[in-house]
């Protein structure tokens, strides 16, 4: 799927929601944070939140550094690297106490997995329920 | 001189006579043909035997097959799709232009991993099944380090033409793709009285009892790819006027001569062109040269040299350099579905055209190995480049020929054993008879490009005959609201478009998430559908 701005902010939504959110239910409790399961869901959940919104808006620095390429595509490889600048950020909103409180570890098994996952959704099996998707710049409505 | 067209599968007769001197049975009249709406009686009193069918669609290339495969899916069974084509199988036309070109099934093609004809969904994508039917750990990474890293670390991954084939194949069967053809050279589509249309065939001769068939449908769909593809008026002048045809060839002409020859006795090849067929001859020639130790030369002509980037703004900058322009495929990635497919799709005359013009040009993809063997040609000599415009070919001395090339300072004269044309200069849509037809009699019109003028859900603008539907797709279309529609994934999201029009006028079933994930399991398991 090559993005518009309008896709890309649909997609980041609608992957994250349902198969990050999905995933984070069954992953939570295996995370080695030693907090009540509770606790564990509260933190994962924001965290996935914040991947979320503050998402939306690197989807507008991507969307700009975008428009500097000739073929106005995105290639599959920086969906997977654009996950270092954003989980550094989230991590660092964590250490400052403005985010959930998750020790390091935990934080990293939840982020990567739900990154790597979304991607892997994202550059092929969404295409199958979604056959318009890909022809439409990743938007679904 | 008329120009001359390069042969090519299932062409057209051009001298083919719309009626026999002596009556034959069934066959067009001058009425008919004068004509521009036809009722029923017309034919009836003309002797042509109607048959009805749902749908029809003209070609039986690729686009058909992937416009018939796409409403297989949606539903329709394959007893209401007709196909009428001179072809045995959808790709042989395709085919055949691929390997004169220098692209036998073992070489790669030039589209990206998810652009397979065989599949809607482009899921699982070329590398990913590449990678999966490896016999080695080496060659189930590679593909899928490939398109991991594409086009940044590595070249575009691209599929082997013959896994192209191959696959397409299985998937005609899958659909039962075979009984929907009929044989025979389309005259012409024409509006019925009362709905419709009607498509007029020529069965191969004895074939039939009449000289032509009547299809009445209320879909027709025509895909016919190239209006024709035609010799550059010098070549055609030498070829003529010289009674030469062996040393002047276009790439899209058989020219295995040239390489045998090449191999028995050194010599230069004078290449013009700058775009993905020059690129594979190079190859070729390279190739040879490196596998059977032949001293090969190569003059390679230039009509607009590339030295670098270029474009209006670092906004629309395209990467190029020694003569070439450099692009993954043959328009920027986004137009067949990101940005520019959104841009163009709201653009109208003038702008759009222009905007074409922005993003075209004649380019080819950067591959390292081309990049190797053309450096190391130009270090050793045997590759040479020379900027300027063939403005004659003419005998010289001992058998070869003396171009003389019209450049910036002044008249070259160059010579070389061969010329290999490598541009492909494509007819006007009028020398194809039944796109002329269309013009003429069915209301069809030009777009900004000169074109058939489709709108977005790909109906030929000005044929409706309702309640029925006139579709085309493919390179006779190009200057629409979508660029990329002569490629595989283009003719599928034309195809698709045409299915989402068929499913609102009831026709088909509408792809939605259940059917298409049930679609996508039969197609997994390869069961029939
Ligand atoms: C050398 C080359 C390489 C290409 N490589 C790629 C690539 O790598 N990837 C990609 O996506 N695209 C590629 N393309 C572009 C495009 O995908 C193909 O050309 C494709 O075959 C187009 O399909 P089509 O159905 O429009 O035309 P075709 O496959 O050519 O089929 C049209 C058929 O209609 C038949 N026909 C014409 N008139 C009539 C008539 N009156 N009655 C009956 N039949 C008729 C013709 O015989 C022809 O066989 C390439 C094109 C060329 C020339």
């Amino acid at each position: 799927m090559v993005p518009t701005l309008n896709g890309r902010i649909q997609t980041r939504i609608a992957l994250l929601a349902v198969v990050g959110g999905l995933w984070t239910l069954l992953i939570t409790p295996l995370l080695p944070d030693g907090a009540p399961l509770s606790a564990s869901y509260r933190a994962t959940f924001l965290v996935l939140l914040l991947v979320i919104v503050l998402g939306v808006l690197w989807e507008l620095l991507y969307h700009f550094l975008q428009q500097f390429r000739w073929e106005k595509d995105w290639p599959t490889f920086f969906g997977l690297l654009t996950a270092i600048n954003e989980g550094l950020l989230i991590w660092i909103l964590i250490a400052v106490g403005v985010g959930p409180d998750v020790p390091g570890g935990s934080f990293l098994l939840h982020f990567i997995s739900v990154w790597i996952l979304t991607w892997l959704v994202a550059n092929g099996p969404m295409r199958v329920p979604f056959i318009h998707w890909r022809f439409q710049g990743g938007r679904l409505i | 001189m008329t120009t001359q067209n390069i042969p090519m599968p299932g062409s057209m007769d051009p001298m083919e006579q719309d009626f026999r001197p002596t009556p034959v049975p069934g066959d067009l009249t001058p009425y008919l043909i004068d004509t521009h709406i036809w009722t029923d009686e017309m034919l009836h009193q003309a002797g042509i035997p109607i048959y009805d069918t749902p749908f029809v669609t003209v070609g039986g290339g690729i686009g058909s097959f992937v416009t018939v495969d796409y409403l297989r899916i949606c539903g329709v069974p394959a007893s209401s799709l007709t196909v009428l084509t001179n072809l045995d199988v959808p790709w042989s036309s395709y085919e055949y232009l691929t390997r004169v070109s220098q692209i036998p099934r073992r070489e790669r093609l030039r589209s990206d991993s998810a652009s397979t004809p065989d599949n809607i969904w482009g899921f699982p994508s070329y590398a990913v099944r590449e990678a999966f039917s490896a016999k080695s750990v080496k060659d189930f990474f590679s593909p899928l380090w490939n398109v991991l890293t594409e086009p940044i670390l590595a070249d575009y991954y691209t599929p082997k033409a013959g896994h192209a084939f191959e696959s397409m194949e299985r998937e005609y069967h899958r659909i039962g793709y075979a009984q929907c053809v009929r044989k025979g050279q389309v005259r012409m589509v024409r509006r019925r009285y009362g709905g419709g249309y009607f498509t007029i065939l020529t069965p191969p001769a004895g074939a039939a009892p009449t000289r032509r068939i009547a299809y009445r449908s209320q879909f027709v769909h025509v895909a016919v790819g190239y209006p024709g593809l035609k010799l550059l008026p010098d070549l055609q002048r030498y070829r003529e006027t010289h009674r030469d045809p062996s040393k002047v060839v276009n790439a899209y002409e058989p020219h295995e001569h040239v390489y045998e020859q090449l191999s028995r006795r050194p010599g230069t090849v004078m290449i013009r062109g700058g775009g993905i067929v020059a690129s594979r001859v190079l190859q070729r020639l390279i190739d040879d040269r490196d596998r059977l130790g032949l001293q090969t030369r190569v003059l390679h002509v230039f009509r607009t040299y590339v030295t670098g980037s270029h474009g209006p703004s670092i906004f629309m900058r395209r990467k190029g350099g020694d003569g070439w322009a450099y692009q993954g495929f043959n328009y920027p990635k986004s137009v067949w579905g990101g940005q520019l497919k959104a841009k163009v799709r709201k653009l109208e005359g003038a702008e759009r055209a222009e905007e074409y013009k922005l993003m075209g040009g004649t380019n080819t993809p950067v591959r390292k190995s081309w990049q190797e063997q053309l450096k190391r040609g130009r270090a050793q000599g045997w590759y040479q480049t020379l900027i300027g415009e063939i403005a004659e070919l003419v005998p010289g001395p001992a058998q070869t020929v003396v171009a003389h090339v019209k450049a910036a300072q002044g008249y070259i004269q160059a010579q070389a054993d061969f010329v290999i044309d490598c541009t492909g200069l494509e007819a006007d849509i009028r020398e194809h008879r039944l796109l002329a037809d269309l013009l003429d009699h069915s209301g069809a019109g030009r777009n900004p490009s000169g074109r058939l003028d489709v709108e977005r859900t790909f109906e030929l603008r000005g044929t409706r005959s309702e309640p029925g539907r006139l579709y085309a797709s493919g390179s006779a279309t190009l200057g629409g609201y979508f660029p990329g529609v002569d490629t595989f994934l283009g003719l599928q999201i034309a195809a698709q478009e045409i299915a989402d029009d068929l499913a609102a006028l009831g026709f088909c079933a509408r792809l939605g998430v259940g059917r298409s994930t049930k679609q996508w399991w039969l197609w997994a398991r390869h069961r029939p559908i």
